[in-house]
């Protein structure tokens, strides 16, 4: 009877290493590449705006029809930074709680996958939580992706890096749902490895972006 | 015949090599992974606070603080520093290209030149 027999390893590779991980590591590359260009094209345009609102100076007219303040908010960027920096944290924990699940020492909180992954979630729905409210407060403030150079470079690059997170966030929820659903094991760490590689690499960007666009002037 | 045509057990698979079971750090050192990094953080916004934000080094500190955050997330938590060398060099390359790329932009629009 020819019935093929599902197994968790893998069928060696001619690089013997799993496809699945030289896929997210390729990929990870090209968004090296992507976000540089958006980066790139924001350090470009800084301080080239012709009309206000300027991310860390005031506007005064004639430059701008009423006194406009920097408009970066650094204490709610610097919160949502450490936010994420911690959901890196969580994430790795998580990984280790299925890597580890069953084996001595990885009992309670420390061994519970779920635990961890729903705090990532959480951290990570915090940071697109400050985003939204800082987005918001910028296009009440008059700035806009339409209104100068700063206003659409800055909602270019920080909306994709956005993106990026909401889409870590519902990869992560799909893995929580599995987690719930039928419990995530040892077998199962490279599938969660693979999503804690692009999570990390969305708060590398992150890294770069809060240092070059609202740190250095 | 068929089934173990299509059956691999462990035993067939190099787990280390497919960078399943790789050595990763403990609870420990990312607990220390993570207190530096909100360090790092925390010192980054009280500097940009301070008058030392007027200094001609505040960027090129701020940048290297950066880049050892970006450094020990990506050796840490990426375990890229565990893991096996194609996939150091399926990062570093691009990256290196990335970067090449941004200074050289910075260079042709003029950036470092103070115009």
């Amino acid at each position: 009877m020819a019935t093929a027999v599902a197994s968790h390893a893998h069928p060696p590779t001619s690089t013997g290493l799993d496809h699945r991980k030289i896929a997210i590591w390729a990929f990870i590359g090209s968004e090296c590449m992507l976000f540089a260009s958006l980066i790139s094209t924001y350090l470009i345009y800084k301080g080239r705006s012709v009309v206000g609102p300027f991310p860390h100076e005031a506007c005064n007219p004639p430059v701008c029809a009423t006194h406009l303040n920097p408009i970066l908010n650094i204490p709610v960027t610097s919160f949502s930074t450490f936010v994420l920096l911690m959901s890196s944290l969580a994430m790795v924990l998580a990984l280790a709680a299925v890597e580890n699940k069953g084996k001595p020492g990885y009992s309670g909180i420390l061994g519970s996958s779920k635990f961890w992954l729903f705090a990532t979630i959480v951290m990570g729905a915090t940071f697109l939580g400050c985003q939204a409210y800082e987005f918001t407060s910028f296009v009440h403030e008059g700035l806009t992706i339409r209104t100068n150079l700063f206003g659409s470079s800055f909602f270019t690059l920080t909306g994709f890096h956005g993106a990026h997170v909401t889409a870590g966030v519902l990869w992560l929820c799909t893995l929580l749902a599995i987690d719930f659903k039928r419990g995530l094991g040892p077998k199962d760490t490279l599938i969660v490895d693979i999503c804690a590689l692009y999570w990390h690499f969305v708060d590398v960007v992150w890294i770069a972006i809060f240092t070059l666009v609202y740190l250095i002037k | 015949m068929a089934d173990q045509e299509f059956h691999h057990t462990n035993a067939d698979v190099d787990v280390h090599a497919m960078g399943e079971m790789h050595e990763h750090p403990t609870w420990k050192q990312y607990k220390w992974v993570a207190l530096i990094l909100t360090l790092i953080t925390a010192l980054e916004v009280f500097i940009y606070y301070t008058s030392f934000k007027d200094s001609p080094l505040f960027a090129p500190v701020l940048l290297v603080m950066s880049a050892v955050k970006f450094a020990i997330v990506v050796m840490f938590y990426m375990h890229l520093k565990y893991d096996h060398k194609l996939f150091r060099a399926l990062f570093t390359g691009p990256l290196i290209i990335a970067m090449s790329t941004l200074a050289a932009l910075l260079f042709v629009f003029g950036k470092f030149s103070g115009r």
